[in-house]
């Protein structure tokens, strides 16, 4: 099952960009983590996007961060986000799961073993901040072999031809096309040529492409939706979460 | 150009960092078959650093150990105190070659920052340095010259607030502002071209050190000692020595309070292999793959992670690694200063510790090669503090 590619298609059919929602697991807590992404998918998240703490987060901003240090001091672990998507997947049968983490804690795991977890728990692919093109070979074979896709990262400053190559061999995954040069985080505007290379990047490759960093209001949302098949929102819906505020009541301001 | 060691290094970064590091991996290459390029660094190494550094005898210490003859190569008289300049001229050289306007650099003891700070003033451009909130507090010292250098100083008080959670916030500046930044990275570690690249501009002490050494003696040392963090002063020290098989290399790795206590800083040591900043190498790590606080008296070897080459040499068995506690380092530092009128370094004082260890076995005709890699100077408050915790009645060691 390609869920997915079902999700992007499904938010095409209805003439919007898909909701890819990320969640630190453990921040403020594992329960709190959990419910938090029922609310989400029940608030029209068609991807959960599922962060696992990490103790060196150096693509992040200041709000994951400060979200993993939390979860961290929570004793959370790669393996509790896997146990806990396995718990989403068994109440959500159509919603697309990607785990989201840095390399060292899959590394430690094992390529196998890593493997061999996610397709268990039913997460359809895996996002890896720092396993580039150069250096994913090491972990894709499992991946490709237990039917998991990958979402590599695209940066403002990727060449086209490495976009291409990045797109190829992934499965079930996507293209993260991050919208500035820098870290997660909410920025009260996007760069103007975003909207030139988000089409650039779609016209190159033919799997899905989400837009993601910076993007916390509906009004950017809809901008990079006219440019690509889904937006991403992560450091928006921690801050929530920190604030302690409902996200029944609306995701996006 | 070279990626991987055996199965350490790599690029292991988040993808906005590829272009930049193709493009540094394009101009180094470049800069590597340009006569010009050499000649402007050797010059600067001759008439602005000072080298070359002398090769010294310790007469007193020797003569006390009873047995083999220790030199000590004196990177601690460089301009700025320290072998990090070495490396960081070469770097600003290159900076400016690409066209980037502005320096940023990792710190841990302070030295690579100094050295950092002042390559920018020198070459008139703008300079932060990231540096661990703990380190700020325990070298202090070297705080007021990067200031005083005209640097940025940004404390990080993320983690355990020491070196790499100074390089993290580093690389996260990098990542926003790579357009005009050059990523000045002070150690042999971090993504390839860098392991590379800084071993090449430290490669001068041990092609120096190694003429110095048969000039003055007619032979070779029998071993080349030096201290390991991230382990640009040791690989530095090595490459001169790397074809001669009668040399054994041996790395100094921070035993903290002993690898036992788990509080020390020994990667190759104690850790297992992983990946971090760029590299996979062996990294002080949980079960479950998030890194360790590091412990070390010496700021400067406070990193849970090594240069991936030294990782390699290991597995090979070209080099060997060991580790010496913080009392032990205390003790060769008190050594140095009382029978040579040298205050070394605490990085430093590692390897000097393990040269004294050592010497005592061997003959006397036997030659001993140490990295002086810094001076002590900025270690004064720490090494007050030990005494004062010491006399409190703290962990037990021997003070000489």
């Amino acid at each position: 099952m390609k869920r997915i590619a079902g999700s992007f298609a499904k938010a095409k059919a209805e003439n919007r960009g898909a909701f890819v929602a990320f969640l630190t697991i453990g921040h403020p807590t594992l329960e709190e983590s959990e419910r938090a992404a029922d609310a989400l998918i029940a608030g029209g998240a068609d991807i959960i996007e599922l962060g696992v703490p990490f103790s060196d987060p150096f693509a992040d901003g200041g709000v994951i961060r400060a979200a993993a240090c939390r979860a961290l001091e929570n004793g959370v672990s790669l393996d509790d986000a896997i146990a806990l998507a396995k718990r989403l997947r068994a109440r959500h049968p159509e919603t697309g799961l990607v785990l989201f983490s840095y390399y060292n804690p899959v590394f430690s795991k094992g390529a196998d073993a890593f493997a061999d977890a996610l397709a268990d728990a039913g997460i359809d692919a895996a996002l890896i901040v720092d396993l580039p093109l150069e250096e994913r070979e090491e972990l894709l074979p499992a991946l490709r072999a237990k039917n998991v896709g990958f979402v590599p990262l695209i940066a403002p400053n990727t060449p086209i031809e490495r976009v291409k190559k990045s797109a190829e061999g992934i499965g079930d995954g996507f293209l993260y096309a991050i919208t500035v040069k820098g870290t997660t985080g909410e920025r009260a505007e996007l760069p103007a040529d975003l909207a030139g290379r988000l089409d650039a990047i779609r016209a190159a490759v033919p799997v899905p492409v989400a837009a993601g960093f910076g993007i916390s209001t509906r009004a950017q949302a809809a901008e990079v939706s006219r440019h690509a098949d889904g937006f991403i929102v992560g450091s928006a819906i921690v801050r929530k979460l920190d604030a302690g505020e409902s996200l029944a009541d609306g995701i996006l301001p | 150009m070279k990626t991987h060691y055996g199965t350490y290094g790599g690029q292991y970064v988040a993808e906005t960092l590829m272009e930049p590091l193709r493009e540094l991996e394009k101009a180094y290459e470049e800069s590597r078959g340009d006569a010009g390029f050499r000649h402007e660094f050797d010059e600067l190494l001759r008439h602005y650093v000072g080298r070359e550094s002398p090769l010294t005898c310790a007469r007193r210490l020797s003569e006390r150990l009873g047995g083999a003859q220790i030199l000590l190569k004196r990177e601690d008289l460089n301009h700025t105190g320290a072998h990090k300049v070495n490396n960081t001229v070469g770097q600003a050289l290159l900076a400016r070659r690409m066209g980037k306007k502005r320096l940023i650099a990792e710190t841990g003891a302070g030295m690579h920052g100094v050295a950092t700070a002042t390559v920018a003033a020198l070459f008139g451009m703008p300079c932060e340095v990231y540096m661990g909130a703990t380190d700020v507090v325990r070298q202090s010292p070297n705080v007021e010259r990067m200031k005083m250098l005209g640097a940025k100083v940004n404390a990080v008080s993320e983690g355990g607030a020491t070196l790499k959670d100074a390089m993290n916030a580093a690389l996260r500046d990098w990542v926003a502002n790579c357009d005009d930044t050059f990523y000045v990275i002070g150690t042999v570690a971090g993504p390839a071209p860098y392991p590379e690249m800084v071993r090449d501009f430290q490669s001068v002490i041990g092609i120096e050190a190694r003429r110095q050494c048969l000039e003055r003696f007619g032979r070779l040392p029998d071993q080349a000692i030096a201290c390991v963090g991230g382990g640009s002063n040791a690989i530095g020290l090595f490459a001169g020595f790397m074809d001669d098989p009668g040399v054994k290399l041996v790395g100094v790795e921070a035993a903290g309070e002993g690898i036992a206590s788990g509080r020390h800083a020994a990667s190759i040591n104690g850790g297992r292999l992983g990946v971090l900043h760029g590299a996979k190498t062996k990294l002080l790590q949980t079960a479950d793959g998030n890194i360790l606080d590091t412990y070390s008296v010496s700021a400067g070897l406070d990193y849970p992670g090594v240069g991936p080459e030294h990782c390699h040499l290991a597995d090979t068995g070209r080099a060997e690694y060991t580790a010496i506690t913080d009392d032990e380092a205390i003790a060769a530092f008190d050594a140095l200063c009382r029978c040579e009128g040298i205050i070394p370094a605490l990085e430093s004082s590692h390897a000097l510790a393990e040269a004294i260890k050592r010497a005592p076995t061997l003959p006397k005709d036997a030659i001993l090669l140490v990295n002086l890699s810094g001076r002590g100077d900025k270690d004064m408050e720490n090494i007050m503090e030990y005494r004062r915790r010491k006399a409190a009645g703290g962990p037990k060691g021997d003070i000489a």
